[in-house]
């Protein structure tokens, strides 16, 4: 049995009630008198909305009927982008509103027209069906690639143009490039996705007019954020008067980070009806209306001499926006994206632009690995592409264009600082998993059987830990990206852990706990971790960008340290020694040199039952934190994947996949090694099963249902062989550095490598459907 | 979904006579599509009657040589059924195939047919197998049953009762599932019967549809290798974001092959 210190694979606590059924999820709270909300959505891709007349829609049992005027009469700001980006001219990216109602027309499939309350789901919802909108629908563009010759969609910005941005000199490259032996050329396209968290967005506001104070129950990735985005920007509300609970959450993979119109839009129909106000999307509005991710049309070139040393990459790419920004949509394609392209390689000259635009589409924004993803996309497969080309081996051409151990601290060219890693013992480790030198044997055998075999590498990484706030802020964050911890202690010794990070899946309950026990040398089992309450927590900054324990442990860490500090204050009073002279191990306070010693326990109980305790000090044993980190955080690592392709259909089996990953320390290794399964499936849905298509006449989504977008199930699956190196990270007090999101962000080339090498093409497109895998087979025979 | 009236009969005459007092009523045999439809407000029908309380509507049984099924018995009662695995093998593991175990455990074959969703797997083994379709009224064999999309030989009031599946000396099934939602993009039964080689395709086109090709290469000579592709034209079958009409066109011969040697 596991004691539940740092680095044992202690089971997910949190397990036994979401297995159990006895979660209890923002749908599961009920408020004496509340109302259910529905939102007419709009059914054109890009329409005027001329009127809207609701006359016949008002009826038995509904409440009230908002459009966006009434938003409007009543001042509600637009929901904001949280992070500018200057473009290439010195000027802010365009800013077009984004109101949480449609004031002026209708801009995607799924934007909301109108809000119906009423006293059940189905009154509102039939309510809805006789509202009459004369909607004078205009052309719509779905396609990315086609923004600049589409129907403008906001007359803030020309040309459907929200910014076109550089990162790198453009002089540089072009030397670079001048100066090439070999210069390998690529176009690809990072398809959409649609996040699909298992647990659809919902929200339940209530309004106290008693108090003035507003409750928010939501399926936020981060309450505090979404209470400042919701107070400072959009309703007005001061910060005091709003608290925002978010309860168990199911999922959120960066899709409940942002601030959206439905909850924003029950906060402030509460206090205009003065009671409760719910809202539970169902799944086919998840599809239409959550921030969807990814979506790039890029073209990239890697320069390289004789010997394939990379000399400079030069990357070209269109991002969708989709029809609004959402809150952090701008800084995805960019300071999450082009800093990430130098990869683990020495490329000394990298340039970088980025045109974000603007389509008759769901909002854009960060979806698990979020630019990261699209960063190692590009670069592993150009990588690949020039080994072919080059007729290197690839693994070889990647170790010759690593970054060495002894190059730390290594300023890449595109902005960021790696403090650490160790790339090639990565690399060897996953080629030994996979039995590299077998490979050209396990080909001949499944030649032998009329199949088709190829293997992908993806050496890949990732800056999280998101992140030092003065460098955020520099590049145009609105807020801080610090996080905040408090540890309080009870007089019988169990302790409170209040953290910022939001737990929707990934395990924090137990790594934390596993954390606090193993710092203060408590109990496991007297651990208990509290989240997702503005009314509970300290100001914080919530989870995404991986930075949950980088970020959010550090702060518990440094809390975890100031009442050991207070503690041994209590100890030397307790002990008639010095402070000076105590030491914290294992739980106890010693004085030096003897063996007279103060449990925690102990010194617990004092602070609380202060009877004999230093006439200076504050009774309690409760301290708060703040950390700010330092530097990103650089997890990296490689992995292959090997698989068969039936030529005959075009079905590719995922024969076997090895991932080694540096995620620094690790705390519990069972639930990092979950996260990395959970990553790399995302990941393989990438790039074989998942896609949003729009309809590129009318702007429907094609892909509205499980009948029609792909999500990868457990037999699409291989069983994945996962291991580490560890290269601790240098600036944080754990030596952490995240596994959230690697998984997704190594998976989708290692997968097209591999698909495009067992056929012997060049490119795929992703997914890599097995009609697109038949037909190149087909052509290659 | 809108409301409508309820209705469980105990027979089949109660349920036909539901239907008939009924406005616009639909019947409802396990609901695998139609409950979906009506939570999307895609239907609107004043009644809903329900088999499911039906007793003589379920069971499997032989007669007369022939393996006959009742229309309210479900997939996952075909799936287990030692009989249906001794007569008709192929019959079994179709029905194991079908969406996942709760639609396999709530769908039945009645639903299924009566249906024709043009991807559904049990249209194929009817047309494939040469079966029988009892309904409250008649029967009808499968060649005329299955007349398009969604559209069946079926008329006003008439009640699927049972299917009656002529036991082949060899069957096979095989389909290659829409990745998404593992209905067929193309599946092919191949049987060898009393009446000859028939073999019936599902997916590829709007209606399921017997092949040509593939029963004059199969009454031949009953091999793989035999299978030399489809009579169906490109131009005849579908074509959307999964698969187009040459690769539907192409995997009928793969499946063709597969299924002849899943019949062994």
């Amino acid at each position: 049995m596991p004691d539940g210190n740092i680095g044992q694979p202690v089971k997910r606590r949190e397990d036994q009630r979401f297995l159990t059924g006895k979660g209890r999820y923002t749908d599961d709270i009920h408020r004496q008198g509340e109302l259910h909300a529905y939102f007419l959505r709009s059914p054109h891709a890009h329409a005027a909305i001329k009127s809207i007349d609701t006359s016949a829609a008002k009826g038995e049992g509904v409440v009230a009927i908002f459009t966006g005027a009434d938003m409007a009469a009543d001042k509600v700001g637009s929901l904001p982008c949280g992070w500018t980006v200057t473009d290439r001219n010195g000027q802010p990216h365009k800013a077009p509103p984004h109101f949480p109602l449609a004031r002026d027309k209708a801009r995607y499939v799924g934007d909301h027209v109108a809000m119906v309350i009423a006293t059940s789901y189905a009154a509102a919802k039939d309510a809805a069906e006789r509202i009459e909108v004369d909607y004078d629908v205009l052309p719509a563009n779905t396609n990315t690639a086609k923004f600049a010759k589409a129907p403008e969609l906001h007359a803030e910005a020309p040309g459907n143009l929200c910014y076109d941005w550089v990162l790198g000199d453009e002089a540089a490259i072009k030397q670079a490039f001048a100066g090439a032996a070999h210069v390998t050329k690529l176009d690809l396209v990072n398809n959409r996705l649609i996040p699909n968290a298992m647990e659809p967005r919902a929200a339940i506001a209530e309004y106290d007019s008693g108090t003035g104070e507003y409750t928010l129950w939501s399926t936020s990735q981060n309450p505090h954020l979404l209470r400042l985005i919701l107070c400072a920007f959009v309703l007005g509300i001061p910060e005091t008067k709003l608290r925002v609970i978010a309860p168990d959450v199911g999922g959120g993979f960066g899709s409940k980070i942002f601030a959206y119109a439905e909850e924003t839009a029950c906060v402030w129909a509460s206090k205009k009806l003065d009671r409760p106000v719910r809202w539970t999307g169902d799944r086919s509005e998840a599809f239409l209306a959550d921030a969807h991710g990814r979506d790039h049309v890029t073209h990239v070139e890697l320069a390289m001499d004789k010997d394939g040393k990379f000399l400079g990459l030069k990357v070209d790419t269109v991002a969708a926006m989709g029809a609004y920004l959402s809150s952090f949509a701008t800084c995805v394609p960019t300071y999450l994206y082009a800093t990430l392209l130098a990869g683990q390689y020495t490329t000394p000259v990298i340039y970088c632009n980025v045109k974000a635009v603007f389509t008759n589409t769901a909002p854009v924004d960060a979806y698990r690995g979020a630019g990261r993803p699209e960063a190692t996309y590009l670069l592993e497969r150009i990588v690949e592409v020039a080994a072919r080309e080059m007729k290197m081996d690839p693994a070889e051409l990647r170790r010759k264009n690593f970054i060495q151990p002894s190059q730390y601290p290594y300023q890449t060219p595109v902005a960021l600082v790696y403090d650490t890693g160790n790339y090639e013992a990565s690399l060897d480790a996953a080629l030994a998993m996979i039995d590299y030198k077998g490979f050209p044997a396990r080909k001949a055998a499944s030649k032998a059987k009329g199949k088709l075999r190829g293997i992908g590498f993806s050496s890949y990484i990732e800056a999280c830990g998101i992140a030092p706030s003065a460098v955020v802020g520099s590049l145009g964050a609105g807020v801080g990206l610090w996080e905040s911890a408090q540890v309080r202690f009870n007089a019988t010794g169990t302790v409170s852990v209040l953290t910022g990070s939001h737990a929707h899946g990934q395990g924090h309950e137990t790594t934390f706990a596993q954390l606090v026990a193993d710092q203060l040398g408590i109990p496991y089992e007297n651990v208990d971790v509290v989240h997702g309450d503005t009314g509970r927590i300290p100001m914080a900054m919530g989870t995404y960008g991986s930075r949950s324990l980088a970020v959010g442990g550090s702060a518990i860490v440094r809390a975890c340290n100031k009442v050991i500090e207070k503690g041994k204050k209590i100890a030397a009073h307790l002990l008639e020694a010095s402070v000076d002279d105590i030491e914290f191990k294992n739980g106890a306070f010693t004085v030096a040199g003897t063996d007279k010693s103060k449990t925690m326990a102990e010194v617990a109980f004092t602070a609380y039952v202060p009877h004999k305790y230093p006439a200076d000090l504050e009774p309690g044993l409760d301290e708060t934190a703040f950390y700010d980190p330092l530097n990103f955080t650089y997890p990296a690592g490689t992995h292959i994947a090997e698989v068969e392709i039936d030529p005959d259909t075009g079905v590719t089996t995922i024969a076997d996949w090895v991932a080694v990953d540096d995620f620094g320390n690790v705390i519990n290794p069972m639930i990092v090694e979950g996260q990395v399964h959970g990553g790399i499936a995302q990941g393989i849905g990438q790039a074989l099963l998942e896609n949003c298509v729009y309809d590129q006449e009318s702007g429907q989504l094609t892909t509205g249902s499980y009948m029609d977008y792909c999500m990868p199930r457990a037999d699409d699956l291989p069983s994945f062989k996962v291991g580490l190196t560890t290269t601790a990270c240098t600036h944080n007090p754990l030596g952490v550095k995240g596994c959230g999101e690697a998984g997704a962000i190594a998976a989708p080339p290692a997968l097209i490598n591999a698909i495009t090498d067992a056929l012997g093409v060049m490119h795929m497109e992703m997914p890599a459907s097995s009609e697109k895998v038949w037909r190149a087979a087909q052509a290659a025979k | 979904m809108y409301d409508f009236t309820y209705h469980r009969p105990g027979s089949v005459g109660d349920a036909a006579a539901a239907l008939g007092k009924a406005g616009d009523g639909k019947l409802m045999a396990g609901g695998m599509t139609l409950i979906p439809t009506l939570k999307q407000r895609l239907a609107n029908p004043s009644d809903l009657i329900d088999l499911g309380g039906i007793a003589e509507l379920k069971g499997i049984k032989e007669e007369g040589g022939a393996l006959v099924i009742g229309a309210m018995t479900t997939h996952a009662e075909v799936a287990a059924s030692a009989l249906v695995k001794g007569k008709i093998a192929a019959l079994a593991a179709l029905a194991d195939g079908i969406g996942d175990p709760q639609v396999r455990n709530r769908g039945t074959i009645g639903g299924s047919i009566a249906n024709n969703d043009p991807a559904a797997d049990y249209p194929a083994a009817c047309l494939g197998l040469g079966a029988t379709i009892k309904t409250n009224k008649r029967s009808i064999a499968a060649d005329a049953f299955f007349k398009g999309m969604f559209e069946t030989a079926l008329e006003d009031g008439e009640i699927v009762t049972a299917v009656s599946f002529p036991v082949p000396s060899k069957a096979g099934y095989a389909k290659f599932p829409n990745p998404a939602s593992r209905y067929a993009i193309v599946g092919v039964f191949v049987a060898k019967t009393g009446s000859g080689v028939r073999a019936a395709v599902t997916g590829a086109g709007p209606c399921v549809f017997r092949d040509k090709a593939i029963e004059d290469a199969l009454t031949g000579s009953w091999s793989a290798d035999a299978v030399k592709g489809s009579s169906a034209s490109a131009g005849s079958l579908n074509s959307d974001i999964h698969a187009s009409s040459d690769y539907r066109a192409h995997l009928i011969g793969v499946m063709a092959k597969r299924a002849v040697q899943a019949a062994g």
